[in-house]
């Protein structure tokens, strides 16, 4: 590809000259109905009281960095994934170890939890994404019904069931994000067009299901549809590596974390970048963001230990937390939003209400 | 489009936007205006000069920045966890203390392996000079950002220099780093050694100030890049990214892509935008009305679980519950989707569809969704379910949808795939949603779950503290083959928040 004639190489620049008008020409029409910032809507919402928010559950038992979790949605379980290859499903209400089972791969930088809470998925260096049945027979051993489902070229950085526990939407970094059919492991649909690694996924909440956006190193987000495969819509403002997109709970709209240090608000519906959530002190990227349950507060999780607590209408930030020890690499608010826990390099867990 | 140039040595520095922020945050601190008080610093017996104390940092930070002192605090040690600060005094572990104790800002050097060349600067700034072998301006040496990986003939240098200097002051770590080292580059070990006298007889002709502050310079050097056990490592990155950095400039170059791209941004200049305004004043009534259902903002009751240890809340709130809270109640008149989302939700609509008789429709939706969601190898049962229970002339559970719909349907049926029920299935939602659901929320069966419903009493604070509570564990839904249906009831008025 890289030798192409002179005439390819003709059709290649006049190809690209038109991709970038056509740009230009988006981002006047998008900037067309900006009519007003969200600050300024909400400067009329009252302003959130003090914040106390506290570690109220310290997870130790992992051997190395945590790089991913998530919960179940019986609200007090999590699964959590580390850099030895260990992924730990917790109660995390008692602090009790439940399951564990170790990968033959390191960096398992992405673990879901089943929506049934009898499974989970976990993957990472070595490019695929395998489910594992949880199961209490103290005869059994995990890793012996371990089921491989997806296949990627590259790392694999997200995964996520969808509604059930029969299909799992990976992202990677081979530049693309697939939906596979657990049982069989049948690549069900790949979604091609991210110009660089795809470091995280989002579903979207939406009534007919049907979207999830994607965000990569390539500096753009891209919303997709599940079952066409084509790029709906795609944002791109950051200024650095998306390491995080989360849907707002509408699904109107997601949040983005970047290590440009900024986290960012994207309305589909106005198709454009409404908010920035940045200060000048903060200085590291944001590797992973969650709204809580109304939507009023977003969580982020940034590479200089700390946790930033923004108010997402009125643009501020209303709390730092600080308690990690190392960066903090993957933060998940809990199903019913009575909490949220957030993994660390520092080896362990903390749940925060 | 080219290749481009061979990126500069050091660490490529687009990859690292926090470094350069921290150099910008660097240089404005030794700003002679408006930077930290510098001063004097009497260490032993020797003056430093341009020195700053922990406090001053933490001070400046908070001001400029308006933060908290704790937050000034945790940036300025950041700062020295990088290495663009350094401490003057035992420089052991990278520390911010915020207080009398000195530091001094990171300055550059011209090789690591040239101490017998230019003493450091003496105004404590950044020196931009150019080197006699690399044209134009340097960027200061000892910054993170633009040194190449240490390498380890430097570290078996220092090493060894510490060795000799005064046996016994390596730590345990260093001393293993030492023999591993010896062990490795054991041809070159004459050469590393003779390095690490030339040094030290270079740094005796040297003031003491100046001997004290390459020292420090040097050994916070090391512990930024080859950090003690234990401490954490700011120069990991985890694994390589862009790593199809590669195959990336392939894509970036194939007419391929750019077609792509043209089409995505002609069909999205054709698409319908909505106003800001409008999607704005969303966020504020959407964030209005789950706010007090929202227990990080507004609380929950009985009580928090995480906070109280006490898991009343969870009880109340199970999946499938006798009685539902008022809150619960009143969500399920938020959205349809928010309804069908909750089990108990959806069995009172299921109720209710049922007394109009058009509970069909639910349970079509409902075996869409298996469908949609289900097993690949399911796809030809599921679909052939659907069409006997709810698509066939004269099925069992007969679906109403339109003619053009169902023709549609039943043509794409010949060929069943998953979504082959999309059409049908947003026909008979969008049926629910307009009509079955707003007049459910209108019925007296809602109105009377609303009235029904209660709010649990807040949990009183314990009043003897130091009384364990034993946290319960839930059964595991990995556990059971269906879920649990807890017994515990919230009757009107409130109840017991204790359990």
């Amino acid at each position: 590809m890289a030798t192409e004639g002179l005439h390819e190489n003709e059709t290649l620049a006049s190809l690209k000259s038109e991709a970038e008008s056509l740009k230009g020409k988006l981002e006047e029409e998008r900037a067309k109905l900006h009519d007003v910032e969200l600050h300024q809507v909400a400067e009329r919402v009252e302003a959130l009281g003090q914040f106390v928010m506290k570690t109220r559950r310290t997870l130790k038992g992992h051997g190395n960095k945590v790089l991913c979790m998530d919960w179940c949605k019986d609200k007090r379980r999590i699964v959590s994934s580390s850099q030895d290859g260990k992924v730990i499903v917790w109660g995390s209400f008692t602090t009790n170890k439940e399951h564990a089972v170790t990968m033959p791969c390191t960096w398992v930088m992405a673990c879901a939890y089943a929506p049934s809470g009898c499974a989970i998925a976990c993957g990472g260096l070595d490019n695929k994404c395998s489910v594992y049945p949880l199961t209490f027979d103290k005869n059994e051993n995990m890793a012996a019904k371990k089921k491989s489902v997806a296949m990627h070229t590259n790392y694999l950085s997200a995964c996520s069931f969808t509604n059930s526990d029969m299909q799992i939407l990976t992202a990677s970094g081979d530049g693309t994000c697939a939906l596979w059919d657990v049982e069989s492991g049948q690549l069900l649909q790949s979604f091609h067009g991210h110009g660089a690694d795809v470091l995280c996924l989002d579903l979207a909440p939406s009534e007919t299901g049907n979207t999830f956006v994607s965000g990569g190193c390539d500096k753009k987000a891209m919303v997709w549809d599940m079952r066409s495969g084509q790029c709906v819509q795609a944002f791109e403002t950051h200024e650095s590596d998306i390491n995080s997109v989360r849907y707002y709970p509408s699904g109107d709209a997601f949040a983005s974390g970047s290590d440009d240090a900024t986290c960012r608000l994207y309305d589909l519906r106005a198709d454009r970048e409404v908010a920035i959530y940045s200060k000048e002190s903060i200085i590291f990227g944001a590797s992973s963001v969650d709204f809580s349950l109304s939507g009023r507060l977003l969580f982020a999780g940034y590479n200089d230990y700390t946790i930033n607590v923004w108010d997402v209408l009125k643009g501020s930030r209303v709390s730092i937390l600080f308690g990690h020890e190392n960066r903090v690499s993957t933060l998940r608010v809990s199903p019913d939003g009575t909490a949220f826990c957030s993994g660390s390099w520092d080896h362990t867990l903390r749940v925060w209400a | 489009m080219a290749a481009g140039p061979a990126p500069p040595p050091g660490r490529p520095r687009a990859q690292m936007p926090h470094l350069r922020k921290m150099e910008r945050v660097v240089v404005s601190m030794q700003d002679p205006d408006q930077g930290v008080k510098m001063r004097s610093q009497r260490l032993l017996v020797t003056v430093i000069p341009h020195a700053v104390t922990g406090s001053d940092v933490v001070q400046w930070l908070a001001q400029k920045f308006c933060v908290s002192e704790e937050e000034a605090l945790h940036l300025g040690a950041v700062l020295v966890q990088h290495g663009y600060i350094y401490p003057l005094r035992d420089p052991r572990s990278l520390m911010l203390r915020p207080d009398e104790t000195p530091y001094r800002f990171q300055e550059g050097r011209r090789a690591c392996w040239d101490w017998s060349g230019t003493p450091p600067c003496r105004r404590g700034l950044v020196v931009h000079r150019p080197l006699p072998k690399s044209p134009g301006p340097q960027t200061p040496y000892f910054w993170t950002s633009t040194l190449r990986p240490a390498a380890e003939l430097d570290y078996a240098i220092y090493l060894a220099k510490k060795n000799i200097r005064k046996r016994g002051t390596l730590v345990d770590y260093e001393k293993d780093c030492y023999d591993r080292l010896h062990k490795k580059i054991n041809h070159a070990w004459d050469l590393v050694l003779m390095q690490a006298r030339e040094q030290l007889r270079a740094a005796k002709q040297r003031s003491k100030g100046d001997r004290l502050v390459i020292a420090c310079q040097e050994q916070t050097y090391w512990l930024v890049n080859r950090p003690p056990p234990g401490a954490p490592d700011v120069l990991e990155q985890g694994p390589g990214r862009g790593s199809c950095a590669a195959s990336r400039v392939l894509m970036t170059k194939s007419a391929d892509f750019h077609k792509r791209e043209i089409e995505y941004f002609r069909k999205a200049l054709g698409r319908t935008r909505v106003k800001s305004s409008v999607c704005l004043e969303a966020y504020l009534s959407f964030c209005g009305q789950r706010g007090p259902h929202d227990p990080l903002v507004s609380g929950c009751l009985p009580s928090n679980p995480w906070i109280s240890d006490n898991d009343a809340y969870w009880v109340m709130n199970a999946p499938t519950v006798a009685a539902p809270t008022k809150l619960r109640v009143e969500r399920w008149g938020f959205s349809f989707r928010e309804l069908l989302e909750d089990p108990v939700g959806r069995a009172h609509f299921m109720d209710f569809l049922g007394k109009e008789f058009s509970g069909e429709n639910l349970s079509f939706w409902e075996a869409c969704e298996e469908l949609r969601y289900g097993a690949q190898a399911q796809v030809p049962t599921l679909v052939d379910a659907v069409y006997e229970q709810f698509l066939a002339p004269g099925a069992a559970h007969w679906v109403n949808i339109d003619s053009r719909t169902m023709e549609q349907t039943l043509e794409g049926l010949r060929q069943p795939h998953r979504y082959v029920l999309d059409d049908a299935q947003l026909h008979i939602y969008m049926l629910m949603k307009k009509d079955s659901y707003p007049r459910f929320l209108k019925s007296d069966m809602y109105k009377a779950l609303l009235a029904e419903a209660g709010i649990p009493l807040e949990m009183k604070r314990r009043v003897f503290p130091f009384t364990w509570r034993p946290r319960h564990s839930s059964p595991s839904p990995a556990l059971l083959p269906t879920p649990v249906e807890p017994t515990a009831a919230c009757g009107p008025g409130g109840g017991d928040g204790v359990a």
